[in-house]
Order: structure tokens, then sequence, then C-alpha cells
């Protein structure tokens, strides 16, 4: 940092202070707290500085540190294979739309596909607390199942674990997966450049919400349904009418605000955003707007967002369109040189605002 | 839902924004020195961010951000109290969610919670009161917080928790009152404003007519304002208009919802409930006088200050924090000497850069940004 005498006009000065801050958020953020709160599972800024912190500080590794869905790895025989894992924690277990056992395939199904893989087998493990109920685990291994046949992709390995009571809460699932990457197909921010289109493939925010809804706490009805499902055929699709495709991510955790955050950072791109393109389901936008919550940031298990050349977007929506889970399928943006790392917003209303990374969980407003 | 849509007409907006360019033309010294205005509350400011309405503004008009989000003006002494409570045994403690995160001297709840304390988020009092109806073995305490506004149904589930003699749940009040921090900023000798947006929320309950003495004593005109943003340029340019006009007024933009005389049976009930405190410290503003809320001696026993020990001690803002001053408009939040150094979103020292709508916290986020904003916005997609 400079220490000369600050410009004697208070633009001068001004300035100085918005280069410092320009500076400070440039830096991945730093992990400053003594113990894990929830906030560092939200997928915001808390869970970046944990994962730097931590995980990728004691596992380095040129694999991981592209901090992607997945895992590329290249074979001797010089194809290519999407390795991926995810953990199922999900509170109620059964929601409308889905349950715990429907997200533990899909989920981990989601993260291989937005690789360009085509998922193939996956392991399923399981912490399961005492006296959990035989008839409750074997209706959410039945989803699984179902969910597993759906994504035509076979549960191949497995583990089981039974805690004491009050060591879990019910049951948690972890699920990897294995998919192999058609040669030639390369997924990634850094081919994203200006002037390519975003696009959505269905309406935001369906599964926060119903989980939100279900949870009972709200008095509140509506009826909206957990979007769960698995997109690798539907990524097939895109890929096939659009193979300029540049980049795919599922707004899970932290919502398309954050997906489109962690693209702007990784592309060093800025990413606009159109409000009044954003498919929203009316019951949903109603509960986000009473909840003070942002749909941006409200997770998502059954849609992707893809970066498409321009030319190509056309082409791209049409074809999503024409399939049940892309039906809602929507552009909702396009990529821009400046401002650089930064996510837009252009207000139905007329205006613009940023979209940030969120810091922790979205919390209800009081005002 | 087609109620709220009209509120968000963009071409609405358009004519409402010509309108307010040409009010404004020339600032308030005609020489190009902008009006600065106050939106009195934490709702106000929600709408202004999440609409963009700063960009579409003229830079002959500036909005400043008031003291009205609750959650920011609970000074770190009292978050530090609940905290205490939270952590006490056998208690479940009951919050809003946006009081969660703010940071008492040493902690936030979240991070009690983190540390096993049993806190929970919830959506109205009377949720934390089904929770003490279900779990009666425990006691539940709700931190209330919030104008007048929220006391209301502070005051309801009080009512009901005696009716049917649930002894389980108290409530440790914060609740605080519009009217004192007004004037507190009114008085305040370096003063830069040139009107308000009134508090839409609060005057539903109190009324328009609490606001008389901005306009008679202080000479400062108030438009009690909606929440949509159509409610803020219409409120806005009514302001503008009374300056066009050379009128002083306190006028009721947000007619549709809000009365002269507010709402006598609310006020009835928290009558009821509530007294005034001699003082309550406002974070980022210091003590005020009758500013806040605490419960009356017929619901002694569901007081959480008087059922439990509590540390009470006063933690004093950082000296270098300068909230009062942005609170005030008398500072841009770059001007405050700790910004952006030993105060930012992640490790916030004053109210205003704790809530993301804070004045700090938004300039900190979007400061260099608005320029590069407003114009992207225009261009052709």
């Amino acid at each position: 940092m400079r220490t000369e005498e600050p410009p004697p006009t208070a633009d001068g000065r001004q300035e100085l202070v918005l280069e410092r801050i320009e500076t400070f958020r440039r830096r991945r953020p730093r992990l400053t707290d003594k113990v894990v709160t929830l906030a560092h599972g939200a997928g915001g800024k808390s869970s970046a500085a944990l994962v730097d912190a931590v995980f990728l500080e004691a596992f380095r590794n040129e694999a991981l540190e592209s901090l992607g869905d997945g895992a590329l790895l290249t074979l001797p025989s010089g194809e290519q294979l999407a390795f991926s894992t995810d953990s199922y924690v999900v509170r109620p277990r059964r929601f409308p739309g889905g349950s715990i056992g429907h997200l533990a395939v899909n989920g981990t199904v989601n993260d291989l596909a937005m690789c360009g893989a085509r998922p193939t087998w996956l392991s399923a493990a399981f912490v399961i607390e005492e006296g959990f109920s035989v008839e409750e685990l074997t209706a959410i291994v039945a989803d699984m199942a179902e969910a597993a046949a759906a994504a035509d992709v076979t549960i191949v390995t497995g583990d089981t674990k039974v805690v004491d009571t009050g060591a879990a809460d019910g049951l948690y699932i972890n699920t990897a997966g294995v998919g192999v990457v058609p040669a030639g197909r390369r997924l990634a921010a850094d081919r994203v450049i200006p002037g390519d289109a975003v696009l959505v493939s269905g309406t935001l925010a369906d599964h926060g919400v119903a989980v939100m809804l279900a949870r009972g706490d709200l008095d509140l009805e509506a009826d909206v349904e957990s979007d769960s499902a698995a997109l690798g055929e539907l990524v097939e699709i895109l890929l096939a009418v659009a193979p300029g495709t540049r980049w795919l991510r599922d707004p899970t955790r932290g919502g398309v605000g954050t997906v489109c955050n962690e693209l702007a950072a990784a592309a060093e791109v800025a990413v606009v955003l159109s409000e009044s393109a954003l498919p929203i389901r009316r019951p949903v936008g109603g509960a986000c707007d009473m909840l003070g919550i942002d749909p941006l940031y409200v997770a998502n298990e059954g849609k992707f967002v893809a970066v498409v050349p321009a030319e190509q977007a056309q082409a791209a929506l049409a074809a999503m369109k024409a399939h049940p889970l892309g039906a809602d399928a929507a552009i909702i943006g396009r990529i821009a040189a400046e401002p650089e790392r930064i996510v837009l917003l252009e207000t139905s209303f007329g205006g613009s605002r940023i979209v940030d990374m969120l810091v922790g969980d979205p919390l209800p407003r009081i005002c | 839902m087609k109620y709220v849509d009209e509120y968000r007409d963009p071409a609405a907006a358009r004519v409402a924004v010509r309108r307010i360019t040409e009010l404004a033309e020339g600032g308030r010294d005609g020489a190009g020195a902008p009006y600065a205005f106050m939106e009195v509350c934490g709702g106000h400011t929600h709408t202004i961010y999440r609409h963009g309405i700063e960009q579409l503004l003229p830079e002959t008009v500036e909005l400043i951000h008031g003291p009205g989000c609750p959650v920011c003006v609970i000074p770190m002494g009292r978050v530090d109290d609940a905290i205490s409570l939270a952590e006490q045994p056998g208690v479940i403690f009951t919050s809003f969610g946006d009081m969660m995160r703010v940071p008492g001297s040493t902690s936030s709840l979240l991070e009690a919670k983190a540390r096993g304390a049993d806190v929970r988020m919830v959506y109205s009092p009377l949720d934390a009161l089904k929770i003490a109806v279900k779990n009666p073995d425990r006691r539940v305490i709700f931190f209330a917080v919030g104008f007048e506004t929220t006391a209301p149904s502070t005051a309801v589930t009080l009512l009901r928790a005696r009716e049917a003699g649930i002894m389980n749940f108290s409530v440790f009040s914060n609740h605080v009152t519009i009217v004192p921090p007004l004037k507190a900023i009114l008085d305040s000798p370096d003063l830069r404003l040139d009107g308000f947006l009134g508090p839409g929320h609060v005057s539903t309950v109190v009324g328009n007519r609490p606001y008389d003495f901005v306009s008679q004593k202080y000479g400062k005109p108030l438009v009690t304002a909606g929440f949509e943003p159509l409610d803020i340029l219409q409120s806005v340019v009514m302001l503008l208009q009374q300056f066009a006009d050379g009128r002083c007024e306190v006028e009721n933009q947000y007619n549709r919802v809000v009365r002269d005389e507010g709402n006598p049976i609310a006020m009835a009930i928290l009558a009821k409930v509530f007294t005034l405190r001699p003082h309550f410290e406002w974070r980022g503003l210091g003590f005020i006088a009758q500013s806040a809320l605490a419960l009356n001696e017929d619901f002694a026993a569901w007081d959480a200050e008087r059922l439990f020990d509590m540390p009470g001690v006063r933690v004093a803002d950082p000296k270098a924090c300068q909230c009062g001053e942005v609170l005030k408009g008398v500072i841009k939040p770059w001007e405050c000497k700790v910004f952006g150094t030993a105060c930012t979103p992640e490790t916030p020292i004053g109210t205003c850069m704790v809530s993301s709508e804070g004045a700090c916290a938004a300039y900190y986020t979007f400061g260099r940004l608005h320029k590069t904003a407003a114009s992207l916005a225009v261009a052709p997609a």
C-alpha cells in the first residue's frame, strides 16, 4: 500500500478508498472464524473461505483447484473421466416433488453432467441414526432406485454406518459418481467470452421454496414443488444443437446469483442478467417477496445455467424448450467485458443493481 | 399479485424520473448541489437497492439511508445480552432471521448457535409462543426487535400468553419508536438533509400526525412513502413539488394503506402491554430519551429482562466509527476513517456496515460500479 499524501480533491480521495476496496475484493475471502457456522455451508463467501483455508490448503492438486462441480481426470488411454461427490442432509426428508433419495441421486448425476460427462456409475453411503424407521429407509432407497433408473445410472457400491441416537439428524446420504466425458468436449469458464448468451433451463427457486414451505414453520401455503431432476439428457440435447456451449453449472445451494458470481470471477467477465427474463413461478415469486428472500439466491435441484455463443442461443433455447425438463428455459442475460468479475441485474423497473456473493445463508428480513 | 405489478411498471417509472429530473434541475441551490432526502425506513432502502432506483435518479437528487433498520440500531450490549440469554441452560431462544448475524462485542447469535445454544429462527412472535407450548419443560424467549410495525404483534402474543397462562414464555423487548430518532437527527447541528421519505409501515400503526413537528418545528418536508419502487419515485416527486411550490408539509403518498390517525386498535394494544423506557441506546446515534418500549408491570412475569440475569454491559461503539455522521448525511461512507479498512461487510464495526442495506455496506459493495451499472443498464441487449 502506498502511503503518499492523499490527492487534494475529494474525488481523488474517494478514488483511493475505492481502489483499496477493489484490491481487497479481488482476493479470495479469508477464513477468520474460530468455529464452523451454518454460513460456511451456505455456498457463499464463507464457504469459499473455508474451502480455501482448510481443504484446498491440505489437498492442493490440479484437478481439485479448478473447484468445478467435479474433477476431470485423464486415463492413460487418453479418455477423460468426471468424478464428483456430494452429501445430502435435507430436512424435511420428504417434500412436495421429491425426497432426500431423489436429491442424492440427481444431485451427483447433475454435477457430472455439468462437467460435460455422461453420468454412469454411482456409490451410495448412508449414515443412519439409531431408531430410524426401516419403512422410511426403504421408501427413500426406493426413491434412489427410481431416480437412478430415470437418469440411467447404476449404483454399484455403498456403505452403511449406524450412529447413536442424537448423533445424526435421522439420515445422511453421501453419493459419489463417475462418468465419461466424450472426446473433444470441454466445458470451462475460460472459454466464456463477451457477447455470449446466458441461458437457464427452467424456473428459479422451486426447490428452495418448496423445502422452506414443507418445513411448515411458515404459516404459508402455496402450490410449489421441488424441481429435483436429473439433467443428463437435457445437457446432451443442448450440446447437440449448441456444440459451442462454453460452460454449464447447476445452481443448487446459493442459486443462480452465486453461480453467476463464480462464473464472473473465474472468467474475469461481467454477467449481465435481465430481471424481466428470469423465469419464476408466481407462487414462488410471491413467497420470496413475502419472506424478503431474493429468488436469485434460492436453491434449485433440476436446473442448469448455460453459457452459449450468441449465434447458437436461439437454437439452444428451442431445443431445450422441446424437452419437458426445459419447457420454461429462457435466455436470461449476456456476458460483457466490463465491469470485470461483477454480476449486474437490469431490474424490470428500469434500474440496475449488482448481484453480489451472499455473505451467509439468505435470512428472511423483518423490515 | 397484479396489485404489486402496477407499482413496478417501468413505463410509469420513466415518467416519474422525467418529472424528478425537471423538478430537481439545478439542484437545491441552483448550482447543482443535490437535494438530500433521507429514506427513514430500512424497507425503503431495500426497495431502492433491489430495483436499482439510485441509478435512475438524476445527480441532483441523493438518497441518504436513515436509521430505520431495526436490526442495525440494536446496540452491541443488547446483542451480548441476547447471546447470554440464549446460552442459559434450558432456554430456547427465538429470533427473527436477520437479527441472527448481527455482531455483538464478541460474537453473534449465529455463532452462539454454532457453539451449541438452542437458537431458532421464527417468522413471528406467535411462532415463538407455539414453541413454548410444545416444549413445556423449556424456557422460551423471544428476541423482540422492531419499530411500531412489529411491536403490536409482540403485544398480541403477550396478551395471548397471559390469557392461556403460558408461563415458560418470555420476551426480551428491544422495540423502539420512530419519532425520537428522527428528532435526534433533526437536532444535530451539522444536519445536511432537505427532506424525508417517511416510514410507511410504522405509519400504518402510528399514523401521519406524529410527524407534524418535522415540517412545523424543523422546516423540513416529509412524505410518508410506500414500499414498491413507484411509491419511492412518486414520494420524491412529491417532496420536490413542495420545494417548487414553496410549501413545507407532511404529506402521505402511501394513502392506500396509511391513515392520518393510524390504527387506534394497534395503538391501544401497545399501550396495554408496553411502557416507554426513560432512555435507550441506539447503535450509531447514542442514547435517545423515551425512544424504546419495555414490558409494563402487568407483564413482569413474561419479561425476560426481569426473569433472567444478563450482563447488561454497555459496549461503546468503537471510537473510530462515524456511523452517526453517515446516518445524518454529514459525511459519505468513504470519508469515515475505518471504512474499507477495519470496517468491512465481513467484519463490520458500525451499524451502517452491519446490514447489507446499511449505507456503508451498500457503498462498499456498489460504490465503484454505480456509474458503470447505470451506463450498462441502458445499453441495448
